[in-house]
């Protein structure tokens, strides 16, 4: 394997759900120790472009290869087993369990043998509980808490670091910034750039220019499911990478337009119910 | 990244004795109503003798009818699902058992063998509806209900002739009177103390399911999957939980726990017959919730589940030996079932909010 096979590849996916196409002729490679920025616009495909990579959904056409070797997950779990781990958008955590349980939700660590393994709960505990204080999150000390009684950003961060925990080639993140506070997103980025250092994958998704332009190696923009764009660092300004975010539309003028409405209308922003387009 | 997990968190010293921690748990407030009508029911039993040996097997026989299969529908439930079949399930196992052994004079294990086979397969009929067209499982067990009811009728008819069918005691062999469908009696001596009398087998083997189930909801790995599946079924599918084949399993374990009841029934009485056993279906469902599971999933416990059955059966038998019409069961009953989801509500909260290091 040379140095320069991507560890994942896509070519030419496509994805419907029944007549609704979502993705259209997806091709991408992300390399060792590369991060790629997938951008896009509100319900371009990010979110299901990743599902299809963690064996969520399964490409209609086209092919997913890691290391250059054609593979096609049915299940999530074999997604996780060849070592890509995904922070999917919403949820990832379990509201009722206990940090320990939730962390290992679906990889128990086991203790005994045989048919009497049993929930190893103190080493889920302590390895759930060091995790989350990694990141910086401290007020966490006991496993033993439920999920809960966490705050958004707090049980958004326990999955962020289960992933960390458990992603050993590809580490996909889908708006992982989102809920977090100032500090927390900075130690996310902080994340994303050491996964990089060792070598990892990353995908990363944010609707956030400056999170995008602090880590991305490399740009992807979707509109509406197709890549609109692809370049890498330093060959687009802040500027076009907004516009391309907007969907195509140029912010600049956008902010203009809405300026101009402004000054016609007595100070009052425009009525919100305006057309796409 | 897994190099950077040496175990060496602060897991924080826990004190001997963590008071709050009890209340946490689901189980507290189910055992605090089992003792409340235990009390209760002593008091006003007293004159008619609820302690003794005999009232004490009344309800607990009955308990162990409700319990065998209380325990995988509280599963369900906290998997987010619910299976109101068991309802047709168990007089089906009764004529499917009393029609191979007592009808058509086939061994009784082999008997048993079929039993099982045809609830595992009912089970995994509603596990893959359920997990195939999305509906919500109370509707597509409600058909399977009426399905296995019906068929359960024709079949017996179309075969046999009768909906009352015998099991004798010489259809079947010794060791299966004795595990399923034998009283037991243990007195120390000969003169000695009565431990138990008139305890039915199932007693034991509910009592055993639920050591078994307790260990596999609580210590086993599968466990962790149960609550992940009830808490948020697209998480748990995202973290690579199989949730349908666990889901089917669920299903299978249910109509299989129905079918063991049924059979221990007519091993016991000797007969079976076609009736379906609507309130059957109403008393799992209020022993589990009573037991302290969440209906919207995600949250019990077996040990909850236990007392929640014994509470109900508790209630439905030691009337019988107070001053009070039997009628006014169902009142009592009623009420405490809305108390524990009251109850319930509170104790989830106070889960959700309870932190050992929170004392300041
Ligand atoms: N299971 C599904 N069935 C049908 N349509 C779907 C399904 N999942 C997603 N879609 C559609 O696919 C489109 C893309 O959705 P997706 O969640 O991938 O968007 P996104 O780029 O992640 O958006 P956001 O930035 O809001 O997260 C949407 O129009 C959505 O309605
Ligand atoms: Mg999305």
């Amino acid at each position: 394997m040379s140095d320069r096979t991507p560890v994942i590849e896509l070519r030419k996916v496509d994805k419907s759900f029944g007549p609704i196409d979502v993705l259209h002729e997806i091709s991408l490679k992300v390399h060792k120790g590369e991060v790629l920025c997938l951008l896009g616009d509100n319900g371009a495909g990010k979110s299901t472009l990743i599902k299809t990579l963690a064996g969520v959904h399964q490409p209609t056409r086209g092919e997913i290869l890691l290391d250059g070797k054609p593979v096609t997950f049915t299940r999530p779990k074999q997604a996780q087993e060849s070592g890509i781990a995904t922070v999917h958008q919403f949820g990832g955590t379990f509201p009722l369990m206990t940090i320990g349980r939730s962390f290992f939700a679906g990889v128990e660590p086991t203790k005994g043998f045989g048919p009497f393994k049993v929930f190893d709960r103190k080493k889920a505990n302590a390895i759930a509980v060091e995790a989350v204080q990694n990141f910086g999150i401290t007020r966490i000390d006991d496993g033993d808490r439920l999920v809960g009684g966490l705050s958004g950003g707090e049980r958004q961060s326990l999955a962020i670091a289960r992933a960390v925990h458990f992603g050993a080639r590809v580490l996909i993140l889908d708006e992982p910034t989102a809920a977090l506070g100032v500090k927390q997103a900075a130690h996310v980025l902080r994340i994303v750039n050491e996964a990089k250092r060792r070598g990892l994958a990353v995908i990363f998704i944010t609707h956030q220019v400056m999170h995008a332009m602090a880590v991305g190696d490399h740009f992807a923009v979707l509109i509406r499911g197709a890549i609109a764009a692809d370049f890498r660092k330093g060959e687009k300004t802040r500027e076009e990478i907004t516009d391309l975010m907007a969907g195509g539309q140029n912010m600049a003028d956008l902010e203009a337009e809405i300026e101009g409405y402004m000054e016609t209308h007595e100070g009052h922003p425009p009525p919100i119910a305006q057309p796409a387009e | 990244m897994t190099e950077a997990t040496t175990t060496t968190a602060t897991t924080s010293g826990r004190p001997g004795l963590d008071v709050l921690g009890l209340f946490r748990r689901p189980e507290i407030g189910a055992f605090a109503g089992l003792v409340l009508v235990f009390c209760f029911f002593t008091y006003f039993g007293w004159d008619r003798n609820f302690l003794s040996p005999l009232a004490a097997a009344s309800w607990l026989n009955f308990a162990s009818t409700i319990g065998i299969i209380a325990i995988p529908i509280g599963f369900l439930m906290i998997a987010g699902e619910l299976d109101i079949s068991v309802g047709a399930m168990v007089p089906a196992a009764k004529i499917i058992l009393a029609t191979a052994t007592g009808f058509y004079g086939l061994d009784i294990w082999l008997g048993i063998l079929i039993t099982f086979s045809l609830a595992a397969l009912v089970g995994w009929i509603n596990g893959m509806l359920v997990v195939r067209t999305q509906v919500p499982s109370l509707i597509v067990t409600l058909a399977t209900l009426f399905s296995v009811a019906g068929l359960t009728l024709f079949l017996s008819l179309y075969l046999t002739d009768t909906t009352q069918l015998a099991l004798r005691d010489d259809d079947t062999r010794p060791v299966v009177e004795w595990l399923m469908g034998s009283y037991h009696t243990l007195q120390l001596g000969e003169n000695g103390p009565t431990i138990w009398r008139g305890i039915q087998s199932s007693v034991f083997i509910w009592i055993a399911m639920a050591v078994a189930c307790y260990y596999f909801l609580h210590h086993s790995p599968w466990g962790n999957w149960i609550f992940a599946l009830g808490g948020d079924q697209e998480s748990a599918r995202n973290a690579g939980i199989p949730i349908n084949r666990l889901k089917i399993g669920l299903f299978m374990l249910t109509a299989m726990a129905a079918a063991l009841t049924g059979m221990c029934e007519t091993i016991l009485s000797n007969s079976a017959s076609t009736t379906t056993q609507f309130t059957l279906i109403f008393n799992t469902i209020i022993a589990v919730v009573v037991g302290g599971v969440l209906l919207t999933g995600g949250f019990g416990t077996v040990a909850g589940i236990f007392f929640g059955t014994a509470t109900l059966a508790i209630v439905q038998q030691g009337i019988n030996y107070t001053q009070f019409d039997r009628n006014l069961s169902n009142l009592i009953i009623g009420i405490m079932l809305l108390i524990a989801v009251l109850m319930n509500d509170t104790f989830r909260k106070m889960a959700t909010n309870w932190s050992t290091g929170k004392k300041k």
